[in-house]
């Protein structure tokens, strides 16, 4: 299997402060990976450097084939990324952010493109208001859709769901699959161990600086003592309870 | 493989067209840069005007060099606000992971401090015109003074840039212009320098400010502007390169 991410012994410190500590985890192509950590554990630094937006203090990272220190600009032309805070433009309505990113992608077709997501992503009806008047959720469907543009081999996530309410956490599940079956590599973060079961083939937990336990969900849940198991299997029902009622509602 | 440097100029167009939607939609902006020149305008010409002796009976068309200065001088302050500010968002971010010739954006925010200058400059010069202001200038003398507003506005504009890079905060990103705004007061803009003590009319002869609006003068009212001319497009000039250089060296420490 090729691999789209490898990482040996990734370091990085902010000041005094060692956040990695020697991270090392494989992703392959057309998989979706799912890095869990706690707050602080470097979940956002792993990302930015893989999307070369911080430099590493030591160890290597390849994303696509391509270094990410020696060869960032090779990096960028093969990868999307969809930051923890939502990165889209406030002062320009919806469409005007998508047409923007379409056009810094050079595509031949702007506005077909910006139709076309935000028909996908339900923001047809906000598509001319200014982005500061969104709610949250719309915001991050927003930012996710910027980042599909151009279809990018690689989709970096970092804690797509964080913020959403269940049904529309659902909605980002389907874009992250939908994404996998058509072959894209989907790389997220999250605090949420539900949300890597549901979606990951490969799962990681980063923990002081390390990937203290990786492999696929089977894989993991042997390794974790039972009272967890049972709490990771309560968040389905919440949510299915939840689900069933604002069902009812619409439904009267 | 295709590469950046390649859609330099598409990138930076669409960059442009960003940074001026946010200037459009906020024209509350450009309204406040003009505010306070044109109040000074006012009080200069309605309250001190028939105390200064210039040597001339029209103080509006004396004053209006220096004015125009201090609106770009505060112009600027935006510029320096709004790329703080860009730099906060996440937008950046996206940005600086896509493959976008790097300088794109901050030469979208560059023009765009041309653009918004260039009006608030427009406005202020109508108000003079209602106030009294007239000049003899044929239309070379216009390309020359708007030649030397744009390049005083680019010299400042890339001061304004390393300013927004490095600040720390949002005051920070806009307090360096105080003194720029300031330097017009020691200088030929209000009143001739010859009625000044002798240290500070050494300083007010010898900075930037007095070359360019004694040129701007000479251009407005059909006089020889003479050497005045290459000295300020010399400070321009100079400035501009001095901050050019170091605003890239922070950007690229920054990206
Ligand atoms: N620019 C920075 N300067 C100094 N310290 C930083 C900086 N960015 C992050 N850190 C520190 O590095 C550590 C890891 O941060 P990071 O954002 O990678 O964590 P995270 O796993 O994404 O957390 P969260 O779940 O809260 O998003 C934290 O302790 C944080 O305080
Ligand atoms: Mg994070």
């Amino acid at each position: 299997m090729e691999k789209a991410i490898q990482v040996k012994g990734l370091q990085k410190s902010y000041k005094q402060h060692h956040v990695l500590k020697g991270v090392d985890l494989e992703v392959e192509k057309g998989s979706i990976f799912a890095l869990l950590g706690s707050n602080g554990a470097g979940k956002t630094t792993t990302v930015k450097i893989l999307a070369t937006l911080l430099k590493p203090d030591g160890g290597t990272a390849a994303v696509n084939g391509f270094d990410v220190t020696t060869s960032p600009e090779n990096v960028r032309w093969s990868i999307s990324l969809t930051g923890q805070f939502a990165a889209v433009d406030e002062i320009l309505t919806g469409r005007e952010n998508l047409i923007m990113i379409a056009r810094l992608r050079h595509l031949k077709n702007p506005r077909h493109v910006a139709d076309d997501l935000l028909k996908r992503f339900g923001l047809t009806g906000a598509a001319d208001r200014k982005v500061s008047t969104y709610s949250g959720g719309m915001r991050r469907r927003l930012d996710i859709a910027m980042s599909l543009i151009g279809n990018p081999q690689l989709i970096f996530l970092d804690e797509p769901t964080t913020g959403l309410d269940p049904e529309a956490r659902i909605g980002v599940w389907n874009v992250v699959q939908e994404l996998a079956d058509s072959g894209t590599t989907v790389f997220l973060t999250t605090q949420y161990l539900e949300e890597a079961e549901q979606l990951a083939d490969q799962i990681a937990i980063l923990h002081e600086g390390r990937i203290i336990v990786s492999g696929t969900f089977e894989e993991l849940r042997k390794q974790f003592p039972p009272a967890k198991v049972e709490y990771i299997e309560k968040q389905p029902t919440l949510e299915e309870i939840f689900l069933a009622i604002i069902g009812k509602k619409e439904e009267k | 493989m295709e590469t950046t440097k390649n859609h330099f100029f598409s990138d930076m167009s669409v960059m442009l067209g960003r940074s001026m939607r946010h200037i459009t939609r906020s024209m509350d902006t450009i309204i406040t840069v003009c505010l306070t020149p044109i109040a000074m305008m006012l009080l200069f010409v309605y309250v001190f005007g028939g105390a200064i002796k210039v040597g001339t009976d029209n103080y509006v068309n004396y004053l209006l060099p220096g004015i125009l200065l201090i609106a770009i001088a505060t112009g600027i302050s935006y510029t320096a606000y709004r790329l703080f500010m860009d730099m906060q968002r996440g937008i950046f971010e996206r940005f600086n992971s896509m493959p976008i010739a790097r300088s794109a954006a901050l030469w979208g925010h560059v023009l765009t401090s041309l653009v918004a200058n260039a009006i608030s400059v427009a406005v202020i010069i109508l108000v003079a015109l209602v106030m009294g202001f007239r000049s003899t200038a044929g239309i070379l003398s216009w390309l020359a003074v708007a030649g030397i507003l744009a390049l005083f506005t680019l010299a400042l504009t890339w001061i304004a840039v390393i300013a927004g890079l490095s600040a720390k905060s949002v005051d920070g990103a806009s307090a360096f212009s105080y003194p720029i705004i300031f330097l017009p007061f020691i200088s030929s803009a209000f009143v001739p320098t010859e009625s000044m003590p002798p240290v500070v009319r050494a300083f007010a002869e010898n900075q930037p400010v007095t070359a360019i609006v004694d040129a701007l003068r000479a251009l407005l009212s059909g006089q020889q502007v003479g050497t005045n001319l290459w000295i300020a497009l010399a400070w321009c000039v100079g400035i501009m390169l001095v901050a050019y250089i170091f605003a890239m060296r922070v950007y690229k420490k920054r990206v």
